[in-house]
């Protein structure tokens, strides 16, 4: 596969790491109230979308960026690629 | 002045020189290197200290630039700096001087190797060993990428020239893979 | 003059004679010759024997398609099986042999087999050699395997080397008959970056096999033309002998590029094959088409050949197979055979045409409306039996015969992505279906179009359309263009030996019976049969066996469907996909900065990960490696040991938030910790589970040098990466790798101090006040060389850890040995390492194995529950902090010198010993020469509370049992006095 790297244009998928679905950035709040069940979610339970599907790639091999990358799990076909920081941020994360 | 005296990254006392079908490959460990990487907010500050540094703009994306100091691109806001070890030892600590508070900087001379490949027909020898699109890499030119298995900077000085940065402990491995390669398209 | 069937013409250099074997015997060739083609201008028609049955087979076709020419190439180590003649081309001394035969080609043994062929029809394996079950390894299987198969392997290693690569291109083209070069020349003059690749030696395709003109020239002239012109551009590259084997996500394909096959022996440095990866935006495949036979009675001797052969034999190569030829077809192309040899002045026997109204022919005699019944000749054919339209029969004496049933498009490609071909009526064929590779596209005959003209056509607007080229076309020349209709004759009924698929010996009947016995779809068919499998994939046989399928099924084609095509489309040798990556090379190896000084020391290495690691240290007169590790153990703690632990990983945080960054990648606390000082850290994935430890040392308010295990560097980078960039990415801190820099050394025991002091410019005061426990600080060594130092202790004794720029660590490990003379220093290795780190009770990978907590290894309290930190909310689950959760003590042995084996398991001293009863197992086990004894790490069922209890270990699989006790973890200096001395 290529990933088409928002920054060094298109890369080898073998130079990346894959870790699993984009929802890891959805880290819960640690105070949040029911703190057990919210953390119970975000470990273990993943949607297995047959089509598209967000997920986190790291070039290891490259720049270092992590990236989230839009992949149809039936075709392969990658519709975008984002900077993960940049899609971490437009999702409330900061510090 | 201290009185260890250092080793290449190959283990010898000189640095190794291989010459394979008019294309040269030279163990080059007369080089400091520091990394910038900029704080956050201070992009623009940091770009611009790193221009006045290595007396030349900023290196975009994929590329270097500069004359006795110079930089290349090696991630987001993150640069490489190389000078000649002989003169710039404490190439660390002169960086950290132009950039202030801000940036970061880290010593990174005797984390890398380097090996310059000097002589016609590079590229069909780079083709055996890396990934890159080539036509894409032209003088100014530097990109990170896997080696047999091994990370490295690979920067191009002018079509004849080439360096190529790999971790300092897997140095033979990168040797033997240049040479290989070497001998196998040339 | 040996080379009887040499005609004249042809593509070889007749200047040139080179001299090859064939099962000992000599024989001359030309260069441009292949084995095949050499063969055969020497008269040598029987060539291998079948899988099965043992018949004599010969030569079916003359492309990489060849289900039966098959032979050992090359002798020794060097020597390759089941190679193809018709793709071998022929160098000065080649060597090949007949395979699958015993004790010579023309009398086999087990030709017998082919008596009791009723007894071996389809399935014969699976029905008889079923009882008792006992007999098939030992027995069934061997013969089988002796019996059957087809080339053997030479046993050795491949001496040959082989290499990878990477090449880039606008247009990759698969195939350089006229359809691929004419698409490359569209191409290239437009300036786009034009790879074209072609399995042949030659580029040209079948234009090297035909009489026919393009424009002014001879196909072949054309040919050379174009590939001349395209040699010229400097946007083109042209790769002959390169099979692209597969079509890949987005754009990528792999191809095998024979660099050193065609030479006698291949130069030293240099590959045999290469490899390559080529990305490329668009694709066209032009990889033409195949011809197909019609099944018949002993269809299967050789001589017995595809039409089309015959016709690349004499045309190209100056060959046939015998001087005496006749012809079986269904479609007008097996005419053009005729015509071709005729002119060649080889006698045409006769064309049997299965048409009644076939051409009619005046040079020869065409027998309409009659087909082949059977045929003679037992290791080479001599007769054909014709049956004619009127009813009667007619002999023909002939060494050979050129069949045609019509040609099939060579669609492997596209349908390497799971796309499906469909049926074309007008074709009988199948042709490419909708749904390609992304960005591929199809020209020429692989695309149904059968004509000359058509495919020039559709090479140049399959190019211009995949490149969205505008402007005008370049000019064609005038080719044949002769409408191609095939209605399809798979085989002659009333058959009953016929071959469908001659390389696994499977006949029309194997095909009908399996769909007797119930296999009904097509991929059964395939793995009962075997029908299309092996080295030639089926290319010459799986449309015959599904029309054969859907014959009796009373189906159509399409709707019996195809088996799917994977790549590589024709074999590629295990060593090609290793590349350079094998035996020493096999991964990169890393090699510690006192390496080279280790290794003048004769010390013994040990791999981890990719690092090389000294592993002890002999001295003369040790014989054991247990000498060696406990006398460095006994050394540095009885006065100083130096050991290389510059393969920990370390990474370099800063940034004004660095701090808050590490109190969230560690479960305990760092915002507080002092510039200056150093401290043990853990860290948590998120599920709770312990992820590696390490240590932080505080070099300034905003700098901290942050420390991995050996085995985790790599992936706490990464982690620690996914952090700062998806969960914190405001926060301003910056990392960086500095474990390659830093030559970092241990100095370990009572007299590290004094042995350091001597290292360390006067300046700095290395006293107990002025760098206590835990101290951390950038100093100068030996007259001024920067340098980090950090107290901290894995041994358990008072120890530092000093750092220097890595050029440097050579000479700093030998100043320390000399300069730690007086003190009766000892240089350690990993296994010493090892027994003062259990005999401390500090875990390490054994322990840290991904099921552990932090409560497991009694490190629980270190879990801040102050701040927010990755793994303190999971690490509470029930699960994990049940009160009677494994924890980590140290294990004895009740005699000394009983064994503590890692793995055993810990059981109650009474009672049943089985996993019901599992009271927990041993991490670490090491031999402690401070304590005399054999001692141990384990996890143990509420192990802190159960110290001094009595248990057995025990290995039931080394039928171990030992008393052990419980004991505190630290084994030595449990009050920590030493390491704060």
């Amino acid at each position: 596969m290529i990933i088409n790297h928002p920054l060094l244009g298109p890369r080898d998928a073998s130079e990346f790491t894959y870790l699993g679905d984009a929802s890891l950035i959805d880290r819960p709040d640690w105070q949040a109230e029911n703190v057990s069940e919210a953390f119970y979610e975000y470990g273990y339970l993943r949607d297995n979308p047959a089509g598209e599907h967000q997920e986190l790639w790291y070039h290891e091999a490259g720049d270092r960026s992590w990236l989230v990358v839009t992949r149809n799990t039936l075709t392969h076909e990658i519709s975008k690629v984002e900077l993960a920081r940049d899609v971490a941020r437009a999702r409330g994360r900061s510090k | 002045m201290h009185d260890l005296v250092a080793i290449t990254a190959l283990g010898g006392t000189d640095p190794h020189v291989d010459t394979v079908g008019g294309v040269t490959c030279t163990e080059v460990p007369g080089v400091a290197l520091a990394s910038v990487a900029a704080r956050m907010g201070q992009e623009d500050n940091t770009a611009t200290s790193l221009a006045k540094l290595i007396d030349a703009p900023t290196p975009d994306i994929g590329r270097w630039a500069g004359t006795t100091i110079s930089a290349f691109w090696a991630g987001p806001d993150q640069w490489m700096i190389e000078a000649p070890f002989d003169t710039h030892e404490a190439l660390a600590e002169q960086v950290k001087t132009a950039m202030g508070d801000a940036a970061s900087v880290t010593e990174q001379t005797d984390g890398w190797t380097r090996f310059d490949l000097n002589g016609d027909h590079i590229p069909a020898v780079l083709e055996l060993l890396c990934q890159l699109d080539l036509r894409k890499l032209d003088p100014g030119s530097a990109a990170r990428c896997s080696i047999h298995h091994i990370g490295c900077f690979v920067l191009c000085r002018t079509p004849e020239s080439f360096s190529f940065y790999g971790p300092r402990s897997s140095a033979g491995s990168l040797h033997h893979a240049l040479l290989t390669a070497m001998r196998s398209a040339l | 003059m040996t080379q009887t069937n040499r005609l004249n013409g042809g593509q070889i250099d007749r200047n040139t004679s080179l001299s090859f074997k064939f099962d000992g015997r000599s024989y001359t060739a030309h260069p441009g010759d292949t084995l095949a083609s050499a063969l055969l201008a020497n008269d040598v028609r029987l060539i291998g024997r079948s899988f099965k049955y043992h018949r004599p087979r010969g030569l079916l076709t003359a492309g990489s398609e060849e289900p039966n020419g098959m032979v050992e190439l090359r002798t020794g180590a060097l020597k390759e099986p089941n190679t193809r003649a018709t793709t071998i081309e022929m160098f000065d001394g080649l060597e090949a042999k007949s395979q699958n035969r015993w004790p010579s080609l023309k009398f086999d043994a087990l030709a017998v087999n082919d008596m009791f062929s009723n007894f071996l029809s389809a399935g014969f394996y699976y029905k008889t050699f079923m009882w008792p079950a006992a007999f098939w390894e030992k027995l069934y299987e061997p013969m089988i395997r002796r019996a059957a198969g087809l080339g053997a392997l030479s046993q050795e290693a491949d001496p040959d080397e082989y290499d990878k690569g990477f090449r880039h291109c606008d247009l990759l083209i698969i195939g350089a008959g006229p359809a691929g070069l004419m698409a490359a020349l569209t191409a290239g003059r437009a300036g786009v970056d034009v790879i074209l690749a072609d399995e042949d030696f030659t580029l040209g395709g079948r234009l090297n096999s035909e009489t026919f003109a393009l424009g002014d020239h001879s196909a072949s002239d054309w040919a050379a033309q174009a590939v001349a012109e395209l040699s010229s551009l400097p946007n083109v590259r042209l790769m002959p002998r390169t099979t692209v084997i597969g079509a890949f996500d987005h754009g990528i394909y792999g191809a095998v590029e024979r660099t050193g096959d065609h030479l006698a022996s291949v130069p030293a440095g240099k590959p045999r094959q290469i490899l390559w990866r080529i990305y490329t935006q668009k694709a066209l495949l032009c990889a033409g088409a195949t011809e197909r036979p019609i099944a018949f009675e002993n269809n299967d001797r050789p001589g017995i050949m595809m039409a089309s052969a015959l016709r690349t034999y004499a045309n190209r190569f100056a060959a046939t197979a015998s001087q005496r030829v006749a012809i079986f077809t269904n479609n007008d192309d097996g005419h053009r055979t005729a015509a071709d040899l005729h002119a060649k002045g080889v006698t045409i026997t006769a064309v049997v045409d299965v048409r009644e109204d076939a051409p009619t022919c005046y040079d020869y005699e065409v027998l309409k409306g009659a087909q082949v019944i059977d045929t003679k000749g037992r290791h080479g054919l001599t007769f054909v039996e014709v049956a004619l339209a009127d009813g009667s029969t007619r002999t023909l004496e002939s060494g050979a015969l050129g069949v045609s049933g019509g040609w099939n498009p060579n669609v492997h490609m596209t349908c390497h992505q799971r796309g499906r071909p469909v049926w074309d009526d007008a074709l009988a064929a199948f042709v490419p279906g909708e749904n390609l590779p992304v960005g591929l596209s199809v020209a020429g005959a692989a695309n149904g179009v059968m004509s000359t003209h058509g495919a020039l056509q559709s090479g140049a607007e399959g190019a211009a359309n995949a490149l969205e080229l505008t402007g005008v076309l370049p000019d064609l020349p005038e080719a044949e263009d002769a409408p191609v209709s095939q209605t399809p004759f798979w085989y002659v009924q009333g058959c009953k030996r016929a071959w469908v698929d001659q390389q696994n010996d499977v006949t029309v009947k194997d095909v009908k019976l399996s769909y007797q016995e119930g296999f009904r779809s097509v991929e059964h068919l395939k793995r009962y049969t075997t029908l299309g499998m092996a080295t030639d994939q089926g290319k010459t046989s799986n449309i015959t066996g599904l029309a054969i399928m859907a014959e009796v099924a009373g189906k159509s084609i399409p709707e019996v469907g195809t088996t799917i095509f994977r790549p590589p489309y024709t074999p590629v040798p295990i060593g090609t996909f290793a590349g350079r990556m094998k035996g020493q090379e096999f991964h990169p190896t890393r090699l510690t900065p006192s390496h080279y000084w280790a290794k003048e020391r004769g010390a013994v290495f040990v791999e981890v990960g990719n690092w090389l690691r000294a592993q002890w240290f002999p001295l003369p007169g040790e014989t054991h490696w247990r000498q060696s590790v406990d006398r460095e153990v006994r050394q540095t703690r009885a006065s100083v040991g130096v050991c290389d632990c510059t393969t920990l990983g370390k990474i370099d945080v800063q940034g004004t938030d660095a701090a808050e960054f590490l109190n969230r990648i560690y479960a305990n606390g760092f915002a507080k910790l002092a510039v200056g000082k150093t401290r043990y850290g853990l860290m948590l994935r998120e599920d709770g589970m312990v992820m590696d430890d390490g240590t932080a040392a505080r070099m300034a308010e905003d700098h901290f040098v942050v420390t991995t295990t050996t085995a985790n560097a790599v992936s706490v980078y990464r982690h620690m990466e996914f952090a700062r960039q998806c969960l914190y990415p405001d926060m301003d801190v910056q990392l960086i790798s500095t474990t390659e820099a830093w030559a970092q050394y241990a100095v370990a025991g009572p007299n590290s101090r004094k042995l350091l002091q001597k290292i360390l410019d006067p300046e700095f005061d290395l006293s107990n006040d002025a760098f206590p426990f835990m101290a951390c600080g950038n100093v100068t060594v030996c007259g001024g060389l920067r340098a980090r130092l950090f107290r901290i202790s894995f041994s358990g004794e008072l120890a530092y850890e000093i750092a220097v720029p890595s050029r440097y660590g050579d000479a700093l490990m030998r100043r320390l040995m000399a300069e730690g003379e007086e003190f009766d220093v000892t240089p350690y290795g990993t296994e010493a390492l090892g027994v003062m780190r259990v005999e401390k009770g500090h875990a390490a990978g054994s322990e840290l194995n991904g099921t552990t907590t932090a409560l497991n290894l009694g490190l629980g309290k270190m879990v801040s529950k102050k701040k927010d930190s990755i793994g303190s909310v999971l690490s509470e689950r029930k699960a994990l902090v049940e009160p009677d959760v494994l924890r980590l003590v140290g294990i004895k042995p009740l005699q000394p010198e009983d064994k503590v084996t890692a793995g055993g398991h810990l059981m109650n001293s009474e009672g049943p010993v089985d996993a019901a009863h599992d009271q927990g197992y041993v991490t670490s086990a090491v031999y402690s020469p401070i304590l005399n004894s054999n001692i141990g790490l384990g996890l143990v069922k509420n192990g802190a509370e159960r110290l001094g209890e009595t248990m057995r270990l025990v290995s039931p699989l080394t039928d171990l049992t030992v008393e052990v006790e419980l004991v505190s973890a630290h084994f030595v200096d449990p009050e920590g006095e030493r390491l704060r001395a």
